[in-house]
């Protein structure tokens, strides 16, 4: 167990060399923070002293030696365009963007598995293909359409909910919150709602299919020649049995999820790390997207680590093989 | 392959997808979307990409059946003066194109990883479905942004935006490979250990010739049911790019552009402008996320 | 529990309009980068900081000049202005204005980390005159300082080294700066909550010496709560929705509806900033063209020919929605210098473009780039595609090339560029700043052809900047008069129009509206 948990985390310092260079080599060109930074005038004398004040005119492996050696002690550096240290600027967007996240898990897991478990266990009914047909449709329309939507018609039309932002936020030590405020709650809503939605769909068409598979296993119709109740059946086995792979993939899809929240945040303003990204992107703030993609990278790796060790522990099969394709 | 056919006609499939109108149904429109973009430079009532034939005075006309609409645009004009229907119809062209190269791409790069991994074993397929594990976690939109960013970064400008479509293609490509490999691999790894494939091995036929010959036939089902569902995920990907702004070059609007575009217009009354696109994306991506559904369901013998 | 309806409660009372009478929610798609006064010469940083600190001189609504900090102004002699201040201005923290800070505010404003160059690059030194009175020596007489001090915002010496900050925010630096999120002014409001990207909360200084003026009679503002908002339609909802009370910059086609909905206004006016294109006249042959061994752009014939194949009036229709001033010339009519004589397009006229094209050896037209912004101006890049058109149908093929900003100010300022598109302020008001940075020569001189990317290079045109630096009264004005006939006939570029700049808000409040579309909160009154 242990000799596995060290393997995987050794397997995970290249990848995540790799993305650094990668989000490195990937900005030193882009863009040009030196003319963002100057402005409107200067003279060349003032452009070359702030070109060597940036280290930006040594080789490139310097500046990534420079780069690797600063982040791992969680150094990046000053944002070109905040003129404040990375690291604070993203601990202070995190929450914003870890509680949208969570809230859009938190609105696919609890309206997804339910819808799940009811189309598989009646495959037939009307409201199944009204779900179906629903689910189909949430994942043929692209995210920022589904905001612009639903900003359209409760913001603009009805006037419930507020269009961007968080409202009022709470502090609780360094953490903002939104969930102790009236106006934070609700701001929460519509976002949670075009993040959470694709991955309600896909929550809920994987329950219903593994419900379906699971249905027909030899050993609940072993569990109905015993006599056994439906509701004992459905709930007692088959969706006990369900549960494994769909945590896991919610577990996966967190990682989307934050990776889609540049999208949601973006279209609902909403003061989290993707919009963080989408604004650094614009003014091609280097520090900032190199730290953003890195830390991206660390919380993929982490929650894969994660679900490498949930397998391993639930499945005791893969302790002697390696692997886990289906 | 007219073998193939013959097979397909008696199957079960052939009868399931009789038997299921929806899916005739999407298949239909699935087939109208494939032809009218690919036939779009004969049936477009005008060329949207002759700027020459642009005239401002026509911007923002209505579809026709509004008051102000005038019957030589169909579905109204854009800012421009574009023909809506037209710039539509080119669109839907660009997006399936991105969609099916990628998909396409993604399957021959999954679908050789896997063949590789499961036939050799060993260390090489333990690093390859390593690099695949973690790159699944990965969202294919992120690695698909990494993969232009770094294209960018690498070529000049006025070369990025010849090549820019392609770079689209295999960002979103090799965004999706690994949902190939894997499936790919695993039924590898069972058929290598089969007694025939050994038998082929003893009499000396190549590992090429047995991985081709005998294992391919045998995954095929399996990666055509992944490659109708992530068509849809390929469109989509392409569609979010655009909106982002790294998507495909602005002088060959797809869907996602006109969709980012015509967003501007939403709110100020000219709805059709982004409503158009946003419809055709919809349905084109739901049709083949139908086709999709189906042929999973219709290919799993578990379920029927 | 109780506390969660009290919670709960108050909540709604914040959001409700009754609680918020006097407060004036503020939306705007770009947040400022700094909070340092001299570090950043951008709109977005003076649209906060003109709230927060006051300058020497200020602006009357017209942009003409009125005492701010400082009550009088002459130039004593032709090197030396002599300014008297203001009695018993105290900064936000408590500090005592005296001419010791204008002494500092100036000298910051001149070091090699300030981004306000242009504004006191004339100043040799300043020195106190007395308590209230300073004198600042200039290297050449400069009649036009005080339109410059105009933008020079006045800091406190004894906070600003207390707090490590003698000069400008320098982005080189690898510390921050406490500048860059603290505020210490003697205006009208001053700042309680910084939060980049997400909001800046400023208070009603009461004590601001200003509320006394005839202006601000009627201003009532207690609070002004600021959020960035980048994205157009989110604006606009936000407005739409009551969020918001003021949207500085309401996307031109949202205009419509914005002025159709209940309870909402509003405001137009003219900015004080041109849209022109600009060519590569320098090269013997152009980086982005089909034409092999010669340049185009050098022909004055093709720069004609392109000129006449705009339809301006289509642009000001359809993509500007009215909200342009399409014009002739260099700068708006606001601008010191401005002739309407030399305000004259070429007309829109194809078939004489055709004719000079043909005349000038291009029958066949030719292809080029055009270079274009898609997040800087007004529609930058929708009046873009607007050209390609009407270019194609002179036969001039044009590629567009448009892209965000960052990459675009990098990319024409490497002079990499055949055909571009620039739009032009000017915070002094004086036609010197456009002449000088945009068609003088590009000499290594201070500020000469710093923003004339095509290279342009006329010797007519850098003897009469050269005349406009020092003359003054009627002479200067018609050297000015000269330079602006010379812009019309020669063409170094090619004037679109002038920027309208709208601005949204809920119709109980009352602002003036500004042609340097920076909102006076200090002179508005909400109902």
């Amino acid at each position: 167990m242990f000799a596995f948990i060290i393997s995987r985390i050794l397997q995970s310092v290249p990848v995540l060399l790799v993305v650094a260079l990668i989000s490195f080599a990937m900005f030193a060109y882009v863009g040009d923070p030196v003319s963002i930074m100057l402005g409107q005038d200067f003279t060349e004398a003032q452009r070359t002293a702030l070109v060597a004040d940036l280290g930006l005119d040594q080789p490139f492996f310097i500046q990534f030696a420079k780069f690797v050696g600063n982040a791992v002690q969680g150094e990046f550096g000053l944002s070109y365009r905040l003129s404040r240290p990375v690291a604070e600027l993203i601990a202070e967007r995190a929450p914003a963007t870890l509680e949208l996240a969570c809230c859009a898990a938190g609105v696919a897991l609890l309206v997804g598995v339910p819808m799940g478990v009811y189309t598989g266990l009646y495959p037939r009914s009307l409201l199944s293909r009204a779900f179906l047909t629903f689910s189909l449709i949430g994942v043929s329309l692209p995210t920022f359409l589904i905001g612009i939507l639903l900003i359209l018609v409760f913001a603009v039309w009805l006037g419930w909910l507020p269009s961007f932002g968080r409202g009022d936020t709470v502090m609780f030590g360094w953490w903002s919150t939104g969930f102790a405020t009236m106006s934070g709650i609700k701001a929460l809503i519509l976002p949670a709602i075009t993040l959470g939605l694709f991955q309600l769909t896909l929550i809920m068409r994987l329950v219903r299919s593994e419900m379906m598979e699971v249905l027909r296993a030899d050993y609940i119709k072993f569990a109905r020649a015993r006599g056994l109740s439906n509701r004992a059946i459905n709930f007692g086995h088959a969706l006990k049995n369900t549960m494994v792979p769909v945590i896991t993939v919610v577990g996966l899809q967190l990682g989307a999820i934050i990776a889609f929240a540049i999208v949601t945040e973006t279209v609902f303003q909403w003061p989290g790390m993707g919009l963080l990204f989408i604004q650094s992107v614009g003014s091609a703030d280097i520090p900032v997207m190199a730290a953003y993609l890195l830390l991206i990278a660390c919380l993929f790796v982490t929650i894969n680590l994660i679900v490498d060790l949930l397998y391993y522990a639930v499945d005791p099969r893969l302790r002697v093989s390696r692997g886990r394709g289906h | 392959m007219a073998n193939a056919f013959a097979q397909l006609r008696d199957s079960d499939i052939w009868w399931s997808f009789k038997r299921s109108p929806v899916t005739v149904i999407s298949a239909i429109v699935a087939l109208i979307c494939i032809v009218t973009a690919v036939a779009a430079p004969f049936i477009a009532p005008h060329n949207p990409f002759d700027v020459a034939t642009l005239n401002l005075l026509d911007a923002f006309k209505p579809p026709a059946w509004i008051d102000e609409g005038e019957a030589d645009y169909l579905l109204g004009t854009d800012d421009q003066g574009r023909d809506l229907l037209s710039a539509i119809l080119y669109g839907a062209r660009i997006s399936l194109f991105v969609g099916i190269s990628a998909t396409v791409f993604a399957a021959l790069v999954g679908v050789s990883v896997g063949l590789l991994a499961g036939f050799l074993g060993g260390t090489v397929d333990a690093l390859l479905m390593r690099i695949a594990d973690i790159q699944l976690t990965f969202p294919s939109i992120l690695v698909a942004l990494l993969v232009d960013g770094i294209v960018r970064a690498a070529v000049p400008r006025e070369v990025h935006d010849q090549i820019a479509l392609f770079v689209v293609v295999v960002a979103i490509g090799i965004s999706e490979w690994p949902k190939f490999a894997r499936p790919v691999r695993g039924s590898t790894m069972v058929e290598r250990n089969k007694e025939y494939v050994l038998a082929a091995r003893v009499i000396g036929v190549s590992s090429f010739r047995i991985m081709t010959g005998h294992v391919l036939p045998n995954v095929l089902g399996p990666v055509l049911v992944i490659a109708t569902l992530n068509l849809g995920l390929a469109i989509l990907a392409e569609a979010t790019l655009s909106f982002l702004g790294v998507g495909v070059p602005p002088t060959q609007p797809s869907l996602g552009t006109l969709i980012r575009v015509g967003n501007d217009f939403l709110f100020s009354g000219e709805w059709w402008i982004t409503i158009f696109p946003g419809v055709s994306l919809v349905i084109m991506v739901l049709s083949v996320n139908l086709l999709g559904d189906w042929l999973r369901d219709a290919l799993n013998p578990k379920l029927r | 529990m109780r506390q969660w309806i009290a919670v709960a409660l108050l909540a709604t009372l914040l959001g409700s309009q009754v609680a918020s009478a006097r407060t004036v929610r503020w939306a705007a798609s770009g947040d400022p980068n700094t909070l340092d006064p001299h570090s950043q010469n951008v709109g977005t940083v003076a649209m906060v900081l003109q709230q927060i600190y006051d300058t020497l001189i200020t602006r009357t609504e017209t942009l003409g000049l009125a005492p701010g900090l400082a009550l009088t102004w002459e130039q004593a002699e032709p090197n030396r202005w002599r300014l008297t201040l203001r009695e018993g201005v105290r900064f936000h923290e408590g500090e005592a204005f005296t001419s010791d800070d204008v002494v500092f505010s100036l000298t910051r404003a001149l070091a090699p980390t300030s981004n306000f160059g242009i504004y006191v690059d004339t100043i040799e030194s300043v020195r106190e005159a007395g308590p209230l009175a300073v004198d600042i020596i200039t290297k050449t007489p400069d009649p036009i300082l005080p339109n410059k001090l105009a933008s020079v915002f006045m800091m406190s010496r004894s906070w600003s080294e207390r707090n490590n900050a003698p000069r400008p925010q320098n982005t080189r630096t690898r510390e921050e700066m406490f500048t860059v999120r603290n505020t210490n002014g003697t205006g009208a409001f001053r700042m309680t909550v910084r939060e980049p990207d997400v909001r800046t909360v400023m208070a009603r200084n009461d004590a601001w010496w200003g509320w006394r003026e005839a202006t601000s009679a009627n201003a009532n503002v207690t609070e002004i709560i600021f959020r960035p908002i980048g994205s157009d339609p989110t604006r606009v909802a936000a407005l739409l929705s009551g969020e918001v009370d003021f949207v500085l910059d309401p996307p031109l086609q949202d205009l419509a509806r914005l002025r159709a909905a209940p309870g909402i206004r509003v405001l137009e006016g003219p900015e004080v900033r041109t849209i022109f294109l600009a060519f590569d006249t320098f090269r013997d042959e152009l980086l982005y063209s089909d034409v092999r061994g010669r340049n185009p752009f050098r022909d004055l014939r093709v720069r004609h020919a392109l000129y006449h194949a705009i339809d301006i009036a289509a642009i000001n229709r359809t993509t500007m929605r009215g909200q342009s001033v399409p014009t002739g010339t260099l700068f708006p009519p606001q601008v010191n210098g401005y002739v309407q004589a030399e305000d004259i397009r070429l007309p829109l006229d194809a078939a004489r473009a055709r004719t000079l094209l043909t005349e000038a050896g291009y029958p066949q037209g030719f292809g080029i780039t055009l270079d274009c912004p898609n997040n800087r101006y007004i529609n930058d890049e929708q009046i873009c595609q607007a050209i390609v058109a009407m270019w194609a149908r002179i036969g001039v093929r044009t590629q567009l090339n448009s892209m965000p900003l960052a990459p675009y100010f990098a990319k024409i300022q490497r002079d990499d560029t055949s055909a571009y598109m620039l739009g032009w302020g000017v915070p002094t008001l004086d036609a010197l700043y456009s002449f000088q940075s945009l068609v003088a020569t590009r000499n290594g001189a201070q500020g000469d052809g710093i923003w004339n990317y095509g290279r342009y290079s006329n010797p007519a045109m850098d003897a009469l900047i050269q005349r406009m630096k020092v003359e003054s009264g009627a002479a200067r004005l018609a050297t000015i008069a000269e330079a602006l006939r010379v812009v019309r006939t020669d063409v170094p570029v090619i004037p679109l129009h002038h920027q309208m700049i709208p601005w949204a808000m809920r119709s109980n409040i009352a602002i003036p509206h500004m042609a340097n579309n920076q909102p006076y909160f200090r002179w508005a009154r909400v109902e």
